[in-house]
């Protein structure tokens, strides 16, 4: 049984170059409804999908995920 | 070499053994007419030691090699002649911008362009003036014989480093070739100011940068006239001249490294006719001496300045004087080395036109 | 809950100016992944280029020194020939490494000059606006190649690091690219090995790294990524060029 993880997503530095989103292999992230202080809509986590492998993190050009492991 | 004698020694060794016992740690340059010889002495002298040579593909490279070593904290030097001093030019901007202590020395050949390998004196602007782009200024020393090729090489050292800036040796293929018995001594000790700005790795010190990018405008006017307060305490400590038989001269012959040895022999010819003549002799060309020559004008009512060139440290002896006396110049560029008597007989030219 | 992935320790906790997605941000982490993971903030210094990454000493917390266009390698000579007991790296887009920086990033890897060179390669002038650079490949536009990069015109595509590979003086080299999770965490694989050259004393080595410019290619972050892996990385092959492993005489 694979994993289980979280995510947190510290959405003021996002730029929503959605590569995050592009690589998850478990949909878990999405573009959020809202904007952050740059204007932008910023990735957030779909909550309970996330089996921590940290691509989205590996990828993500701004470290603005962190991952978390059981 | 025991620690201090007097020997016979050519004025491209005597440089770079100024720089070894200056404590010069890397030495990088390109060959190029007529300043071999440094690079030849140092890649011989430099091994001896222990410390370090190296030849870089270019001008270019070298004055970035010699940026390295001294934000890595050590001292380090190069040096050209004509060409290759233009090709250092983007170098010595950023060593000002960054405040980087350096030594450059320059042995000047005829130009513009290629020109010959002979001496000359046709780079003084460009030493002057910076030569690179940007509000900069770097100290400038104008040795006119071997023993001052020496010391001020050895000098030029402290200079940089108390001042964190470049500082360049102007002399010409003359001073290059010469050979002449000189006072080989150690480097007196001073109290230098800590180089607390060098790379070396932020061990248990917070990490540091060295820059000359600075976008924002103000922080960039702020840094301008940091540097300026900074150009401003040079011009007041560091200007050197020598006079010469100038107590009751009525004329005075203004001239700068190999044209002064050239000059002073002239004024010697000419005193001896009974003519009152002297020499005023800048050694350091930038800061130029300009109180020093503001006050000869109290005594002498004409200056004659005679250069290896067509005429450049002229502007700056008549912004000294601001037309208070006549100045006058007599230029020999492209190479050419006049004879003491052909001088000799521009003085009397003047004194009689003049009608001293 | 153990957390697995943070900020290296040897960024500070500045945001990026880069653009979004772009590849400079992907790679500092990657570098100072490596610095902190080999505990090397003590000694080692970064020359940053002029460029986009001019600004990298705003990010990296370790010792960094400027170097004019193209002047990187000779910089980095400057310092380990005076301190080799400093890891010297320099930090150089590709008109910096292959177009005027080509005659000092040659003769430092000929020298056998014990530092290393992270080419970041993204066949455009990002800071300046995206124009042409030594490495935009054929038929590829640019504001200064507006008909597309034509060989009888602008010339080919320049490989560097191959060259520098055929170089007795070169120890490592070798090529990444960031277009995937797996190639960017080799990547940085290939950096520690870079450092791990050095470190051993071996020569002069070389990463050089296939990197999006979204802004200058004029498309999405994720079609810039789909760009970097059909075709850039067709032009510039991956894989290890040169490896040396053990230190030659004199």
């Amino acid at each position: 049984m694979a994993a289980k993880g979280t995510i947190t997503i510290d959405q003021e530095l996002c730029k929503g170059c959605e590569l995050c989103i592009t690589f998850c292999p478990e949909d878990a992230i999405r573009i959020a409804d809202g904007l952050n202080a740059r204007g932008v809509h910023p990735a957030e986590y779909v909550k309970q999908h996330c089996r921590a492998c940290t691509l989205c993190a590996v990828m993500c050009p701004e470290i603005a995920i962190e991952v978390y492991r059981e | 070499m025991n620690k201090r004698e007097t020997i016979l020694m050519k004025g491209a060794d005597a440089i770079g053994e100024a720089a070894v016992r200056a404590g010069c740690s890397c030495y990088f340059g390109y060959p190029i007419t007529p300043q071999n010889e440094i690079p030849e002495y140092m890649s011989r002298r430099m091994d001896e030691v222990g410390r370090v040579f190296l030849q870089g593909e270019s001008e270019i490279a070298s004055i970035n090699m010699v940026l390295g070593a001294a934000a890595a904290g050590v001292r380090a030097m190069t040096s050209s002649s004509s060409p290759g001093i233009s090709l250092k030019q983007e170098g010595l901007s950023f060593l000002a911008a960054m405040e980087l202590p350096a030594v450059i020395i320059n042995i000047n050949r005829g130009g513009p362009g290629l020109g010959n390998i002979a001496p000359s004196q046709g780079d003084y602007y460009q030493a002057t003036r910076g030569g690179g782009h940007g509000d900069y200024r770097m100290p400038v020393y104008a040795p006119a014989t071997i023993q001052e090729l020496y010391d001020f090489t050895m000098e030029s050292f402290d200079v940089a480093d108390i001042y964190r800036t470049p500082v360049m040796i102007l002399g010409d293929g003359m001073m290059g070739q010469l050979v002449e018995p000189i006072i080989v001594h150690e480097r007196e000790e001073i109290d230098l100011p800590p180089k607390d700005y060098i790379l070396n790795g932020a061990q248990e010190r917070p990490s540091r940068i060295i820059k000359s990018l600075i976008l924002d405008t103000r922080e960039m006017e702020e840094h301008n006239w940091k540097l300026k307060r900074k150009y401003d305490l040079m011009r007041t400590l560091l200007p050197r001249y020598e006079e010469f038989m100038t107590d009751d001269a009525k004329l005075v012959i203004i001239a700068y490294g190999t044209a002064a040895r050239i000059a002073k022999g002239a004024v010697k010819r000419v005193r001896s006719n009974g003519l009152k003549v002297g020499l005023f002799r800048p050694i350091t060309v930038w800061p130029f001496p300009d109180e020093a020559v503001l006050s000869l004008t109290k005594k002498s009512k004409v200056f004659l300045v005679f250069e290896m060139s067509t005429g450049q440290m002229v502007d700056d002896v008549r912004l000294a004087v601001s037309g208070r006396v006549d100045c006058e110049f007599y230029g020999r560029p492209g190479g050419i080395i006049p004879s003491p008597q052909e001088i000799s007989r521009i003085i009397e030219r003047y004194w009689m036109q003049k009608e001293l | 809950m153990k957390k697995i992935f943070s900020r290296p320790e040897c960024l500070k906790p500045t945001p990026f100016h880069y653009c979004p997605g772009c590849g400079h941000s992907i790679l500092h982490r990657l570098v100072a992944e490596v610095i902190d993971e080999m505990n090397l903030r003590g000694r080692i210094i970064g020359i940053p280029p002029a460029g986009c990454a001019v600004l990298a000493y705003d990010y990296f917390d370790i010792d960094m020194c400027e170097a004019a266009h193209g002047r990187g390698c000779a910089v980095a000579t400057g310092f380990k020939r005076s301190r080799p007991e400093c890891i010297i790296f320099t930090y150089q887009g590709d008109g910096d490494m292959a177009a005027i920086g080509t005659a000092e990033t040659l003769h430092a890897a000929n020298r056998g000059e014990n530092i290393t060179s992270i080419f970041v390669n993204n066949a455009v002038y990002g800071m300046t606006g995206g124009q042409m650079a030594p490495t935009t490949i054929l038929g590829q536009k640019t504001t200064t190649s507006p008909f597309g990069r034509r060989s009888n015109v602008e010339g080919y595509p320049l490989k560097i690091t191959e060259i520098i590979s055929t170089l007795p003086g070169a120890a490592y080299v070798a090529r990444t690219s960031l277009a995937t999770p797996a190639k960017v965490m080799a990547t940085k694989k290939t950096i520690k090995k870079a450092f791990e050259t050095q470190l051993a004393g071996l020569g002069y080595s070389l990463v050089e790294v296939l990197s999006p410019c979204p802004t200058n290619w004029k498309i999405s972050s994720i079609e810039s990524f789909k760009y970097l892996e059909e075709r850039l990385e067709l032009e510039y092959p991956l894989g290890v060029m040169k490896e040396v492993t053990t230190e030659k005489g004199s």
